[in-house]
């Protein structure tokens, strides 16, 4: 089975849940910058959590199955039709063969996830089939005439008349609750309040490296040099010039900026659904509550996933 | 060994063993990295030695038995830690005694900032790429772009500041100084070092298994040749 791309959209990736055990060499996880999203698109197909989906940036592709095929849509809520019928979102749907999927603008949020019964079977590089775009792993982002194949799925029509609650998983717009980084109480005392008090916006310069911090620049007491060490998605450095950047799916693995805080993994989808100019406060949490926090959300993915299985068996 | 282990968020740790560039102070490093990598602790996603620290990714999840997941993995880790202090079988750094050779082309068009590099040290050219080809060089760590590698060992007199503003481009296989450090560029990448050389080898083909030429703690030597060579190599 294989799906053509006829139109590409604004920046269309095939993505899983990253490339891991290589930072030693420099390597970076990449992977699903909404990874929640990406799961559930997954379970929705039968698929495996981690199995390699189309990660949709702002502006959907326009696709064609060359087989009959079962799809999902999560995310961010995105204008969808196979051949004319609406396709609804966080639900199952069946696709038959020789339709055209065409996918429009997201309404809101920036990330919509599209997986296909089977996931995608492209040639998976250092154990991953997600494309690292800044550092060149894993081929590039979609062009139209691309071919991608799909491994094999029995796919039958069926009339599904359930979907998922978006409301726990998609929430571009939440307070991002962080804990404090290392270098924190390096920050002077006004720039401590500062980060947790005002707003600020995500630059037009973001890409799934890093997103850049818009506000009144946060200053340290003095300057620090530091010897380069490890960072990770989610980790919040802040250069010289004083506007924080968090390092997001295509985090480098090392950096020597201080490390004033990090974005708690359980908040990372909704940053990640931000789009450039908007807006973004932050809250401070203890370790302890964060990964209290994360370990419930697990729990929560876990209860969902069997209650999925058990409705796409009925 | 003196180490202390903090917190990088609530999915990740950073075990810091100082706060310098050290050449046995990274040794130690990355022993230890390698004896982490060998307890194989549950959870674990990856173990990524830097210069003086090393970085644990976790999924707290693989901790969720009572208590939080980071003060338990804490304590596991650094059990591990004083275990390997303890112990005078220290492990060799990856690599061992293995030596790289890098043939690099100091020609131009290859080297744009072999000149200022002279100027910069009060020394010819040649004089420049003797020493850059006589000292032998460690890997420190990986990092910047997949198998960038950060070399100790350069002669101080090549010590050369970064320049002021970064190319956006510099070409695959350049060789460059920045500060006390030299290092290759595997790619096509912005850079701020200043670039000597250039050689014809693939630091990093992810299509090649290693994808990655170097390994932290390899010992590595540059080697000059001429452009007719670098061309020959380069095919």
């Amino acid at each position: 089975m294989s799906i053509t791309v006829v139109a590409a959209g604004m920046l269309t990736t095939v993505q899983d849940l990253g490339r891991h055990g290589h930072a030693g060499w420099g390597i970076g996880a990449a992977g699903a910058m909404d990874p929640v999203c990406l799961r559930l698109a997954n379970l929705l197909v039968g698929n495996a959590q981690d199995a390699a989906a189309l990660e949709i940036v702002l502006r959907g592709p326009r696709l064609r199955f060359a087989a009959d095929c079962r799809i999902a849509l999560t995310g961010a809520p995105i204008d969808a039709h196979c051949d004319g019928t609406p396709v609804p979102m966080w639900s199952p749907f069946y696709v038959p063969r020789g339709a055209q999927l065409s996918l429009g603008n997201t309404q809101h949020g920036a990330l919509a996830y599209l997986a296909v019964g089977g996931g995608i079977a492209t040639e998976p590089v250092l154990g991953s089939r997600s494309i690292d775009i800044n550092a060149g792993i894993g081929g590039a982002a979609l062009a139209s005439g691309d071919v991608l194949s799909v491994h094999g799925h029995a796919a039958r029509p069926a009339a599904v008349k359930w979907s998922l609650d978006p409301a726990p998983w998609f929430d571009p717009a939440a307070p991002i609750r962080l804990v404090a980084g290392t270098h924190f109480p390096r920050l002077d005392t006004e720039s401590q309040h500062r980060l947790f008090a005002t707003e600020f916006r995500i630059s037009s310069d973001s890409n799934r490296v890093g997103f850049r911090l818009q506000g009144e620049p946060l200053a340290l007491r003095e300057p620090l040099e530091l010897v380069s060490a490890g960072v990770v998605t989610g980790t919040m450095q802040l250069p010289p010039a004083g506007a924080p950047i968090v390092l997001m799916a295509e985090a480098p693995t090392s950096g020597g900026y201080p490390r004033i805080a990090h974005v708690i993994a359980v908040d990372l989808p909704s940053l990640a659904q931000r789009r450039p100019g908007d807006r973004v406060r932050f809250t401070r949490i203890s370790l302890a509550t964060a990964q209290t926090r994360y370990l419930e959300r697990e729990r929560a993915l876990s209860a969902l996933a069997q209650s999925i299985q058990q409705r796409l068996q009925s | 060994m003196n180490f202390t282990i903090e917190p990088l968020g609530d999915s990740a740790l950073l075990i810091y063993l100082g706060e310098r560039v050290d050449i046995e102070l990274n040794r130690r490093t990355l022993a230890l990295a390698a004896v982490l990598r060998a307890a194989t602790l549950p959870g674990v996603r990856d173990i990524a030695p830097a210069y003086a620290s090393i970085c644990l990714q976790y999924d707290p999840a693989a901790w969720d038995h009572g208590g939080s997941p980071f003060e338990r993995i804490r304590a596991s880790v650094s059990a591990v830690v004083a275990g390997t202090a303890n112990s005078d079988a220290m492990p060799l750094a990856a690599g061992g005694d293995t030596c790289v050779e890098i043939p690099v082309c100091y020609e131009e068009p290859y080297g744009p900032d072999l000149d200022h590099v002279a100027a910069q040290a009060g020394l010819g050219r040649d004089a420049v790429i003797a020493r850059h080809c006589e000292a032998e060089y460690r890997v420190a760590m990986l990092g910047f772009a997949p198998g960038f590698p950060y070399l100790l060992g350069m002669d101080p007199a090549l010590n050369t500041p970064r320049r002021a503003s970064p190319r956006t481009r510099v070409p695959a296989g350049s060789v460059a100084i920045g500060g006390s450090q030299t290092g290759v560029y595997p790619r096509e990448l912005p850079g701020g070092w200043h670039i000597v050389g250039r050689t014809p080898l693939r630091l990093f083909d992810p299509g090649r298994d290693p994808a990655a030429l170097l390994t932290a703690g390899l010992r590595v030597r540059f080697r000059a040749i001429d452009a007719a060579q670098f061309a020959r190599l380069a095919q």
